[in-house]
């Protein structure tokens, strides 16, 4: 009776496990994000000092270590914790802030950060450029326990690369502290956005105590930071509080007294709490608001609902080495067989924008944003039947009587579903073709992706930093993310003359050329909408924004009187 | 007796050791890794990760470090949540589903006993049909129905009770309500059953031509007798209200165990799925032991002689 007894609990819970395995959906929020807006005009509503703003976070931040970030949860609270270099606005410009000024050298090759005399720690330690060249060593550092996984945002440094795979020593990295308030730095190439870069959370400094404790980041009371806010309770897996920092040199435009980060990974329960006054913000980037939720709430909430674009992209991928995607006009027919708009107004809801280029709005080109200055039009036009001319041009140059079975695969998601189906519907309707649709388990999927064990493939990207170069460099032979399997010279010699010059009028047209070739010519994906950020904001809550990494920024924000 | 609770605890341990190599089993056949997202990590950071963390080894070999690691009591380190030790975040998390938990295992208890006793008591009459309608109803509704139902209408519509959190009295009630519904109404069937049957069982009649009082024939014999079933309902129950707990936690927003467990399994944090697995099997099983050992305590009929039990 006892061995049965046992035996069936084991079964039990073996069950169960297996259903939670087999049920589990992807709920990690991989895509970051981008983008930038204000939320509120500012300028006449009265600031009032004080008061405890409330948000989500969705989970547990992964880590607080500034080295081993590399999502917009902790990229958020980082924000919040600590000052780079320097720090995006509103309109995604670098500010000053740990750095009073910056020279840069004539080649772009040697940037000399000035620091400000008046940055301290939570603690009251001054801020030195030696705890930057430290936390940038340290990513690289190949020993480092474990290996920070954003290591390759540091490779713009001189001899950075290197010296991460374990062939130079710390020595030869480009940058160094020459004095307390000095830091110099060397680039291995030209990189006009690195000032913007150096507020990106791997760039930021920490505190020296982090030397001799290896697990600083993982408590509230080893956590020393140098912005806005500091810690002060960090219950895992359910709140982080977090309090004014009052050693923060920009401390009087800092507004809040408090802030609390919820964890509730419900979208329907952070609805709720936010329609019960327990949030002040709800939705995204780090939060989620119910899709089938959005029209309503648009309607019955029109002052506090907002939806922004920001840079980020949702497309298929097709396999550009699999049948019969090797054909370059048969993807040019699936491209322009769709109605993207209807997509975004009858399927998705959250007021997406058509993307007909890979480039999304958001990233900066040379004087205005990259997608102002070429447009994505020109790119990709839906034409039903052209699309029915190439599809029947490209099967006969493939020697196709009938296309080859062609399989869609997707992440588990409904919304994902959603778009497959409607998209699926419309190849049937308009070109004929039957696509069936395939739903895997996230890690299932990545694998299928990256092994290029597909046909057609849902996919997302989203800006790392504010430059075209973000969703172009993928693309080029053998690239880490390349699962499209695309290959071009001409195109890999265009991202590579970019990626050799300071020259910006060179780099954004070799950009827009590049662009051309990958989508125009080639179409060597999909591109279905830009993303959109819905989220819902109390009125009396006023500018918090997002940057284009998708990190929430409430440190100058404020409650209205 | 001693004989009794050696081959249990023989049994238990073999049971354990089934459920650590089956999870690890499953871990290695399902596809993906900690480190995987949208964003491929360059192939020699990948490498370096994996190294770091053992990955790499051929699998039985892992197999083998992975249990010494356990039988030196030592889960490891969150591999996702960065510098968090295992038997850390379970020991923290786990206070709060144990707080649920206790507080819905009681009042499961009170309220189906009472319910149930009522309806025996008042057998064919009109609280009969209403507490066991009561039960029907909560056998029928699944708890995340319940829970969602009664966090819209209480929560956000009437704004009574705050909709998320454990951090007061008022918010366990949606909560404990939501994961108690099924076990108050189970509970209440057993008690009125087997109450029914004691209240026609001979000693009562004979009880009752003694003379002795209504109050303390139920007291002293009835309870005694029919609470048996429900006393057996207990390990189940145990089991019910932390795995029902996956679901209500994620609902209300609760940092406990079932909530943690859904995250890590997601993202493939190994040394987490292991040792929370480990940990609800071996609660499971300590819950099923004291309810036999309880047995004897309520019936002394029952023996627990090596063998023979149950």
């Amino acid at each position: 009776m006892t061995k049965r007894k046992s035996l069936l609990l084991i079964l039990s819970l073996i069950v169960v496990l297996g259903t939670v395995l087999a049920g589990c959906g992807n709920s990690s929020k991989n895509e970051s994000s981008t983008g930038t807006e204000q939320t509120g005009s500012g300028a006449e509503t009265a600031v009032k000092k004080g008061g405890t703003f409330k948000m989500n976070l969705h989970a547990e931040p992964p880590t607080l270590d500034p080295a081993l970030a590399q999502d917009n949860i902790s990229g958020t609270v980082l924000n919040a914790l600590y000052a780079g270099l320097a720090d995006l606005d509103a309109d995604g410009k670098p500010q000053p802030a740990a750095a009073e000024s910056w020279d840069v050298s004539e080649d772009g090759k040697k940037i000399t950060f000035h620091l400000r005399k008046d940055g301290k720690w939570s603690n009251g330690d001054p801020v030195t450029a030696h705890d930057f060249e430290y936390a940038w060593k340290h990513v690289l550092d190949p020993k480092a326990q474990p290996a920070a996984p954003y290591a390759y945002q540091l490779f713009y440094l001189k001899n950075a690369e290197n010296y991460n795979a374990g062939k130079g020593d710390a020595a030869s990295v480009g940058v160094k502290a020459t004095d307390d308030y000095t830091l110099e730095v060397e680039l291995a190439n030209p990189t006009p956005y690195f000032i913007s870069l150096t507020s990106f959370y791997t760039f930021l400094p920490v505190h020296k105590s982090a030397q001799t404790n290896p697990k600083w980041a993982a408590d509230a009371n080893t956590i020393i930071s140098n912005g806005a806010f500091k810690m002060t309770a960090w219950q895992h897996n359910g709140s982080i509080e977090l309090a004014k920092n009052e050693n923060y040199f920009a401390q009087d435009k800092v507004n809040f007294d408090k802030v609390n980060l919820a964890m509730i990974d419900s979208s329907a329960t952070e609805l709720s709490m936010y329609q019960t006054n327990q949030l002040d913000y709800s939705g995204g980037p780090t939060g989620e608001i119910p899709s089938d939720q959005i029209p309503t709430l648009q309607k019955s909430m029109p002052d506090e609902f907002k939806i922004q674009p920001y840079a980020s992209i949702y497309y298929y991928v097709f396999n550009n080495k699999a049948e019969p995607f090797d054909n370059a006009k048969i993807r040019k027919a699936f491209a322009m067989s769709i109605d993207r708009k209807q997509i975004v107004e009858k399927v998705t809801l959250g007021g997406q924008v058509p993307a007909y280029g890979f480039v999304t709005p958001g990233v900066m080109g040379e004087n205005k944003q990259f997608r102002e200055e070429h447009s994505d039009t020109e790119l990709l036009s839906e034409n039903v039947d052209e699309a029915k001319k190439l599809l029947a041009e490209g099967m006969a140059e493939k020697g196709y009587t009938k296309l080859p079975t062609i399989t869609l695969i997707h992440n588990q998601g409904d919304g994902h579903k959603k778009v497959a189906q409607a998209i699926t519907d419309m190849w049937k309707q308009n070109l004929g073709v039957d696509v069936k649709i395939e739903s895997q388990e996230w890690g299932v999927f990545l694998k299928n992706r990256t092994n290029g064990n597909y046909q057609i493939a849902r996919s997302g990207w989203g800006a790392d930093y504010s430059d075209p170069m973000t969703f172009l460099d993928m693309w080029v032979t053998k690239a880490g993310n390349n699962d499209s399997f695309f290959s071009n010279a001409e195109y890999d010699k265009l991202i590579n003359e970019a990626k050799a010059t300071n020259d910006q009028k060179v780099r954004m047209d070799n950009f827009a050329k590049a662009e051309k070739i990958l989508m125009g010519d080639n179409q060597a994906v999909l591109p279905i909408y830009y993303y959109t950020n819905v989220r819902l904001v109390k009125q009396n809550v006023k500018d918090v924004y997002i940057d284009f990494s998708g990190n929430v920024h409430f440190n100058n924000a404020y409650f209205t009187k | 007796m001693a004989r009794y609770l050696f081959s249990k605890f023989f049994y238990m341990l073999v049971s354990i050791f089934v459920l650590a190599t089956v999870t690890f089993l499953l871990m290695k056949a399902i596809p993906g890794d900690p480190f995987m997202s949208e964003k491929a990590v360059p192939p020699e950071v990948q490498a370096k990760l994996m190294a770091q963390y053992g990955l790499d080894k051929p699998v039985m070999e892992q197999y083998g470090i992975y249990l010494n690691n356990i039988i030196h009591g030592n889960f490891g380190v969150s591999m996702k949540m960065q510098n968090q030790e295992v038997s850390k975040v379970v020991a923290e998390s786990f206070k709060y589903s144990l707080r649920l938990g206790l507080v819905s295992i009681v009042v499961s208890v009170i309220i189906g006993v009472g319910l149930g006793m009522i309806a025996a008591l008042k057998h064919r009459k009109l609280m009969d049909n209403v507490a066991m309608v009561l039960a029907v109803i909560g056998i029928s509704v699944p708890s995340f129905v319940l829970a969602s139902f009664m966090q819209y209408l209480l929560g956000v519509k009437w704004m009574v009770l705050p909709v998320a959190g454990l951090d007061g009295p008022l918010t366990y009630i949606m909560p404990v309500l939501a994961m108690s519904a099924l076990s108050i109404a189970f509970i209440a069937r057993l008690t009125r059953s087997s109450m029914l049957e004691v209240l026609s069982a001979d000693y009562i009649k004979t009880a009752r031509a003694k003379g002795l009082k209504n109050i303390s024939i139920l007291f002293k014999h009835v309870i005694r007798n029919g609470i048996i079933p429900v006393v057996t309902y207990l390990g189940p129950l145990t089991a019910n209200v932390l795995t029902g707990s996956i679901v209500i936690e994620q609902i209300f927003g609760i940092s406990g165990l079932g909530k943690i467990f859904v995250y890590v399994i997601t993202n493939r944090d190994y040394p987490m799925i292991m040792g929370i697995t480990l940990f609800y099997g071996i609660i499971l099983m300590v819950a099923r032991f004291l309810t036999d050992l309880s047995y004897g305590l309520i019936d002394p009929r029952i023996k627990l002689n090596a063998g023979k039990e149950g």
